[in-house]
């Protein structure tokens, strides 16, 4: 039941094609949602034209967040690189550390234990579960519903508890290091992590019934915000955004890394596209992802180097090279693309983060015609961190 | 939408009946984890300010900071690592490569102070009340960010080295060099420790990039000797580097042989010629005795473009690096490309001219501004046991020299060495070669009056000489040479229970009931050497002052005579590198004292 609008209402285009919005004819407003706002996904800005509730058009402001990551690894050794990836994306920082430590590793030719690649795996669905907690908690948010993101929070935080014990760290973990990880599991881990994800699966339990089993939520989302399959490809849309729309993307499965090849599972497909069915692929993934640390701790070797052995890191050059490593991130493909020169700093360092496509692109399309009180459930559904549209 | 879409959301009631999930006290019963990266703790007395903290922090947070109660000491830096919790961003990369393991992370995450900048603190000399903390992050068994173990230095085996006197080190490759220059991490421990300031870390990083001349132009910044201390150096900088608290130490020796290993000798030529003035000042400077002291000396003066001559009683020059260092460990070819380059600066060498007999004192002062006295030890002592002025018993110096010289004289098919120094070792060795090759075995006996891990031989040069069939026998004492019909027949030693007294003195403690009796043809004194100032004369021997049988010299070399500077082993020891360092430092004192006078007309 897609959103029907008053067509009348609407400016007419230029014959470039813009359109026609005389500000001063009183019809139209300029509403400005961020850069600080509740209704705005981290630090950004929607710059919203609106004709009554309904928004005719929306530009999409970046660079409240701008640290210059990219600019600044040029100017750090490579192991000095490691400690500042991991900020590039505050709620799932471990794809920043993986996907740079493996890019690091291909171009130096480092040979990652077999150990540290399930370890490694294992803390890639720990972040994923923790990234889904956390927008479940901002989607049902947006549209009002604050119990549901105390309720991800609680369970997050038992997660965070398990990363603190096995990382040393809570947020920022800086655990996956070029070479392999910090270290192995701790004692004890494999129980508490068991605890931690029968929490999580009954918490989930709870938001099914409540977030998704609910009249509210349904007339809200269902339909808000289709993204049509034939544009997915288009728009660089990937991850959960893409799956909703029944398009089978998952790099887990399509160009497999770490060891996801001896995983058992199978990319989680939606089929409506909307802001709903985009909840749910989520929730479902959320779900494979505790399957797959289950599987992970049940056949990961325990004994075993973690780490290869590295030249010393203080004076580390890596040769003339380049290369893009990707990975699955709970947005869609993360990527990290490393040239290195020869030098012992990296010649230049891209970060493909999706939100760069979904938060800025697809939004401006997806946001013409919505209602306003609808702009905030919309923009969180396709699940954005502004670090990493401005690393 | 159907009836349970209405009712399924009223299920978040039940809530309603559960207990709370947050910790009511979570300052007091919420712990970090054992991992925890937490505030920082510092063990200071196992650090060794070595600053690899500092140099891999990406955040600028920590600054090595002087501390009022620790001081600086050869392998300590006397500095502390101060951290900035404004800038600290708890990577723990600083703990990771810690050289001595002594940074670590407490699991405490609680700090409350009204003064910002409290948060700059020195862990361990700041007291904290986590620095006990048992819990934290500590760096990982096995877990090193500066590479891998020292790579092995290829060898002769010794039964291929046990009869000849080829070189015994074969060298670092060029794969091998970078993989040893590798795990330095230029924290400069060495340098400070290095009696004449070798710049390692940066000569090191020239292996690294490959750029050798580079290297041979940082060597002959500081040491005209790069051949021979590359071989023969006592390498106390080795001893305070900071690898060796997990590991061997860089084999810095090693490296600077090989830096200038790789080097043409005409290229070595010119680059130590970078910088040479070659207008003459006018000035002329006598040095008397061609060892590390005098030629270094040399080297420095001549460059700077005054007038060297240098007067060397023995037939070639080098002192104790030639006469007696053995050709195994120092080749003669490789000291003459030391002295080679140091006669192409314009340094006139004058062998087989013995001052005091060839040449007096007196004239050299006439002809020159300033003399140098670098004269070294060339006299063995004498244990003056009885029987010790037997033909058979000679010192260790005199036959090491003898050796040098390339007399074939007869080595009896049994000799015992009293001494454990690194020349009793040397003797022991060459006339164990000298044995075999004229007898096909050996039958050297050495007696050291130290307990075994007190000798003051390095340990390789023991282990080596065992390994060339030379029987070691600590904690004896020499009692008497045995002697029937005027032949040398053997050695009387007796057990030595302690070297010194409670106060360190030296006063050997013997146990006459335990006695051995060691066949020796031939005994070796090898128990120190001493100076021959007898060239000096009365007058000037009298002029100066002296300090226990030394002369008397100031920081600079000075003695107290102002014409005359006095360097090396004589007046100073006990290596060449601490030579080198004297050199330099007396030819920059020269400098300063012709410094704004005129040149005498000679």
């Amino acid at each position: 039941m897609a959103y029907q609008p008053d067509r009348s209402q609407y400016p007419s285009r230029k014959p470039d094609g813009s359109l026609d919005i005389d500000l001063s004819s009183g019809k139209y407003l300029k509403l400005w949602q961020g850069p600080q706002h509740p209704g705005i996904t981290g630090n950004m800005s929607v710059e919203l034209t609106v004709c009554g509730d309904e928004v005719i058009e929306g530009k999409t402001h970046v660079g409240y967040l701008h640290r210059g990551f990219e600019k600044l690894m040029e100017r750090r050794t490579f192991i000095q690189c490691f400690p500042i990836v991991c900020r590039i994306c505050v709620p799932e920082p471990d794809f920043n550390e993986y996907c740079y430590a493996a890019a690091v590793e291909e171009l130096a030719g480092l040979e990652v234990p077999e150990r540290a690649d399930w370890i490694r795996t294992l803390i890639l669905e720990m972040g994923r579960i923790n990234s889904y907690l956390m927008y479940l908690g901002g989607q049902a948010g947006a549209l009002g519903q604050g119990v549901i993101g105390q309720w991800t929070t609680y369970v997050r935080d038992l997660m965070l508890d398990r990363f603190e014990e096995l990382s040393g760290a809570r947020i920022y973990h800086m655990f996956i290091m070029p070479g392999g990880v910090r270290d192995g599991l701790p004692d004890g881990f494999d129980q508490r992590m068991e605890e931690t994800l029968r929490e999580i699966e009954s918490t989930l339990a709870d938001v099914k019934d409540v977030m998704f089993t609910n009249a509210v939520f349904k007339k809200r989302t269902v339909g808000l915000g289709y993204i049509d399959p034939a544009i997915v490809d288009q728009y660089g849309v990937t991850g959960p955004t893409a799956r909703a729309a029944g398009v089978a993307k998952d790099v887990r499965r399509d160009q497999p890394y770490l060891v996801y090849p001896q995983l058992d599972f199978e990319p989680v497909v939606g089929q409506d596209s909307d802001v709903f069915a985009r909840a749910d692929v989520r929730r479902r993934d959320l779900l494979m992802s505790v399957d797959l640390i289950r599987q992970i701790l049940a056949r990961m070797p325990r004994s075993g180097a973690v780490m290869a052995p590295l030249p010393n890191v203080l004076h580390w050059k890596i040769p003339f090279g380049e290369t893009y490593i990707r990975g699955e991130c709970s947005r869609g493909e993360y990527g990290y693309y490393l040239v290195t020169d020869g030098s012992g700093y990296p010649r230049r360092v891209n970060v493909r983060g999706p939100s760069y496509t979904h938060a800025m692109a697809l939004l401006e399309r997806l946001i013409v015609n919505c209602n306003i009180s609808d702009v905030a459930a919309l923009m969180v559904s396709l699940h954005t961190y502004p670090p990493e549209i401005e690393r | 939408m159907s009836l349970s879409d209405v009712l399924s959301p009223f299920s978040a009631w039940k809530n309603l009946f559960r207990d709370p999930v947050t910790i009511p006290d979570p300052l007091n019963d919420r712990p970090g984890a054992p991992r925890y990266r937490g505030f920082h703790q510092n063990d200071i007395e196992k650090c060794i300010g070595c600053g690899t903290c500092e140099a891999i922090c990406q955040n600028a947070a920590i600054d090595m900071v002087a501390v009022a109660e620790i001081a600086t000491k050869p392998g300590d830096s006397g500095l502390r690592p101060r951290i900035d919790y404004g800038r600290c961003c708890w990577c723990a990369l600083c703990v990771d490569v810690c050289m001595t393991s002594s940074l670590s992370m407490s699991n405490e995450y609680k700090w409350v102070d009204h003064d910002p900048d409290a948060f700059c603190f020195i862990p361990g000399v700041d007291l904290k009340h986590w620095d006990s903390s048992e819990l934290g992050y500590r760096r990982p068994e096995g877990h090193r960010l500066t590479g891998i173990e020292r790579v092995a230095m290829g060898e002769l085996e010794p039964e291929v080295r046990a009869d000849s006197f080829v070189e015994i080190v074969a060298g670092y490759d060029l794969e091998q060099a970078k993989l040893e220059a590798d795990r330095c991490v230029s924290c400069g421990l060495c340098v400070a420790t290095c009696p004449t300031h070798m710049a390692v870390p940066e000569y090191i990083a020239t292996i690294r990039d490959g750029d050798y001349e580079q290297g041979v132009r940082l060597l002959y910044q500081t040491n005209p000797f790069s051949n021979v201390c590359g071989r023969v150096c006592t390498h106390r900088c080795e001893t305070s580097c900071a690898a060796r608290h997990e590991g061997d130490p860089i084999a810095i020796r090693w490296l600077k042989r090989h830096i200038i290993d790789q080097v043409t000798h005409d290229r070595i030529k010119q680059i130590a010629a970078e910088g040479r003035v070659s207008k003459p000042s006018g000035h002329q400077v006598a040095i008397i005795g061609a060892g590390p002291a005098g030629l270094t000396a040399a080297f420095d003066l001549a460059k700077a473009g005054h007038g060297v001559t240098v007067f060397e009683a023995l037939p070639a020059p080098g002192g104790m690096m030639r006469y007696g260092i053995p050709e195994y460990r120092l080749p003669y070819d490789k000291l003459d490309e030391d002295v080679d380059v140091i006669r192409s600066m314009g340094v006139e060498i004058r062998c087989n001219t013995r001052v005091g007999e060839d040449i007096s004192i007196d004239q050299l002062r006439e002809q020159h501004d300033t003399v140098l006295l670098s004269i070294g030890l060339h006299q063995g002592r004498s244990t003056r046991i009885p029987g010790s002025e037997h033909e058979d018993v000679v010192s260790a110096v005199e036959l090491l020299r003898r050796i040098t010289f390339g007399e074939r004289f007869d080595v009896p098919t049994t000799v015992a060495v009293i001494g454990g120094g690194n020349v009793a070792m040397d003797i022991a060795r060459s006339l164990a070669r000298m044995q075999r090759q004229q007898h096909g075995q050996v039958g050297v006996t050495l007696v050291a009056l130290e307990a075994e891990d007190l000798m003051l031989a390095d340990r390789e040069e023991i282990d080596e000489a065992r390994e060339e069939g030379v029987v070691i026998i600590p904690s004896r004492g020499p009692r008497q040479c045995l002697i029937e019909r005027d032949a040398l027949t053997g050695l009387e030693t007796v057990h030595c229970v302690s070297v010194f007294d409670d106060q360190g003195r030296f006063a050997p403690n013997y146990d006459d009931s335990d006695i051995q009796i060691h066949d020796a043809g031939l005994i070796v004194e090898a128990i120190g050497q001493a100076a021959d100032h007898a060239f000096l004369g009365e007058s000037l021997t009298e002029a100066l002052e002296w300090e226990r049988n030394r002369i008397r010299i100031d920081a600079d070399g000075r003695t107290s005579e102002s014409w005359l500077w006095a360097a090396g082993d004589a007046v100073q020891g006990p290596d060449v590198i601490t030579a080198v360092a004297a050199g330099h430092r007396i030819a920059a004192s020269m400098m300063e004292a012709f410094a704004g006078t005129s040149a005498q007309t000679h």
